[in-house]
């Protein structure tokens, strides 16, 4: 019990909480929209941690499971008229479901090849999706506008999606800490470290490589369903795109890879960042220009990002942040 | 049979050989220094749009162009190493990986500012030519040309000359070469000097026999990394043959199912390959 009690948690959570009250206080359907996106990367970001954190593979194509995700889910309420809840259990499990298949597969490959093998499937499924007809092809598919009139209408539809995404958010929250205090996210560092001698050291590594590869997988699934449903259309090239994949990396990294709060700052920090970029008139041409100086500024001089860098400086602050 | 898909061999051919150059940059600074370059991309944009300019606002020949584009290449790709790379060469893949998409997503962004994301294409034209009964144009017949030269300059550089010995004694062992009196972080830069040029060479290439836009470089990018693995990853010559493969299959997969497939074959074998033979067909770096 008392572990669940400890700031490493509680301090994470609260932060995800209070993004997402902030559009409820105000009220404003713009400011709703700002969050989601700032609330589905801290998502995505501290689903990939996982991965990328705890297990030290570097995933590049992580994207593919929200793309895939999302266009299951999406296929699911469009065409057999499901309901929201059921498609995003679907979108889930279908993520999950091919992290395990590719995780039989893929994870016995180290360092670039997996990373260049993560690529090559996210392209393989954008091309595989351009060719399935039910899937709308290269076109894509749109939702009939009716859909939302059974969640009462357009408005209260995208409150209800908003809110959706913020609790699984903190359930990816909650699932990141427990795995991290767990035998489990022990084993997952070991193989970090080094994988052979966690494997002397009786890890089995396949296996729990592979699950920590689901559990990164699922949400972003989930995920995919709700940003596609709010969004009322999906195609190949905004679901599977490399250049988010990427971008989640760069959050994760400025946050600090491995730890449970990171993510969660790399991500606001980093959507918030080009927001006001792209906002303004100095930089709005050439915003990407500036996040690379950026990326290129924390991978030279604070490789373990911002969390690691205070866990680093401060005993007090290393008891505190997790 | 044979005569109806000729023409498609031929055009896969010509185009795989270049494919093969966009590569082995690629290959060469992976089998090198361990470095994935994921600026690979954005440097073949460049290549193309400076001989693009060079040929409309200056009037160069573009293949004047391309000599041009070589020496900039070499110098660009040596800032690019002792800005990003060279801190990075001894920490984790990821920090490589991130630094080289850093540098991305800088020319990206600057890229599309100034260039937007329109369409160009140079407009050169070197008549048409006639290979085993089947007509190509001259442009596609002189890229495919100068990529097997370059190919055969880099060999003959890598094995003849000092330097060129040195960049293998460098990526063959770094501490080994160092203890030989070689000045390895030179060396390095001058390798990573090399691969970015190889990139602007072919995308100079590129240029010439089809239109591009600043983004046009990550497309081939993709090709780049299935050629890579399938040629074996270190490995230049490999690049070459794995970018004849590629170009084949792109030419002769038409022939027999819908364009759109195309893609969803390569990767499916980029993945296959990485699986069952993570190597390459040819052995990885020597």
């Amino acid at each position: 019990m008392k572990k669940w009690l400890q700031p490493g948690l509680w301090i994470p959570l609260l932060l995800v909480a209070a993004f997402a009250a902030y559009p409820a206080i105000t009220g404003s359907a713009s400011a709703r929209e700002t969050m989601f996106t700032m609330i589905m990367s801290i998502g995505l970001a501290s689903s990939l941690n996982i991965l990328l954190g705890y297990t030290g593979y570097v995933s590049f194509g992580h994207i593919v499971f929200f793309g895939l995700g999302g266009y299951l889910g999406f296929w699911a309420i469009d065409e057999l008229g499901w309901h929201l809840a059921p498609a995003v259990l679907l979108g889930g499990v279908t993520a999950g479901l091919l992290a395990l298949l590719l995780g039989l597969a893929i994870l016995r490959l180290r360092g670039a090849y997996f990373a260049l093998a993560t690529i090559g499937v996210n392209e393989a499924m954008k091309s595989l999706v351009m060719n399935l007809p039910f899937l709308g092809a290269a076109t894509g598919m749109e939702l009939n506008f009716s859909v939302y009139k059974s969640y009462g209408g357009p408005a209260t539809a995208l409150w209800m999606v908003y809110w959706s995404l913020a609790a699984i958010v903190l359930i990816i929250t909650v699932v990141s800490y427990a795995v991290k205090k767990s035998k489990f996210g022990l084993g997952l560092m070991a193989i970090r470290e080094d994988e052979d001698a966690a494997g002397i050291m009786g890890v089995v590594s396949s296996r729990a490589k592979t699950w920590a590869y689901v559990l990164s997988a699922v949400f972003p699934g989930m995920i995919g369903v709700l940003f596609f449903f709010k969004n009322g259309i999906i195609e190949p090239g905004s679901a599977f795109r490399l250049n988010l994949s990427i971008e989640l990396l760069v959050m994760v990294m400025l946050g600090g890879a491995g730890t449970v709060l990171g993510p969660i700052l790399g991500g606001a920090f980093y959507q918030r960042l080009r927001g006001l970029l792209l906002t303004s008139d100095l930089f709005k041409n050439i915003q990407l220009a500036v996040a690379g100086l950026l990326l290129l500024l924390i991978v030279l001089f604070i490789p373990s990002g911002a969390v690691g860098w205070l866990r680093e400086r401060s005993d007090r602050l290393r008891r505190v942040l997790e | 049979m044979f005569e109806s898909i000729l023409p498609f061999l031929v055009d896969g051919l010509l185009i795989g050989i270049v494919y093969g150059l966009v590569a082995m940059g690629l290959t060469l600074i992976f089998g090198i220094m361990n470095v994935i370059n994921l600026a690979h991309g954005p440097i073949i944009a460049l290549g193309m749009f400076g001989v693009y300019l060079f040929f409309t606002y200056m009037g160069f020949n573009p293949y004047f162009g391309l000599i041009l584009m070589a020496g900039v290449g070499l110098l660009f790709g040596i800032l690019i190493y002792f800005v990003a790379v060279h801190r990075v060469l001894n920490g984790p893949h990821l920090a490589g990986l991130l630094a080289t998409f850093a540098v991305n997503m800088m020319i990206i962004g600057i890229g599309t500012s100034i260039f937007s994301t329109s369409f160009r294409n140079v407009d050169y034209s070197l008549g048409s030519v006639d290979v085993v009964g089947v007509t190509v144009t001259g442009t596609r017949l002189a890229a495919s040309f100068v990529a097997i030269l370059v190919t055969a300059l880099l060999y003959a550089f890598l094995y003849r000359s000092r330097l060129g010995k040195n960049i293998r004694a460098v990526a063959n062992n770094r501490v080994s070469a160092e203890l030989m009196g070689i000045p390895s972080t030179r060396v390095l830069a001058i390798s990573f000097g090399i691969g970015t040029m190889l990139a602007m060479i072919s995308g100079g290439l590129l240029a010439t026999i089809q239109p591009f836009t600043i983004l046009s470089g990550s497309v081939y990018e993709l090709k780049s990394f299935v050629i890579v693995v399938l040629g074996g990853l270190g490995n230049p010559l490999g690049a070459m043959i794995g970018g004849i493969i590629l170009g084949l299959i792109e030419g002769l997969v038409p022939v027999f199912m819908k364009t759109t497939w195309v893609p969803v074959l390569e990767f499916a074998l980029f993945i296959l390959i990485l699986l069952v033979r993570p190597q390459g067909l040819f052995g990885a770096k020597q």
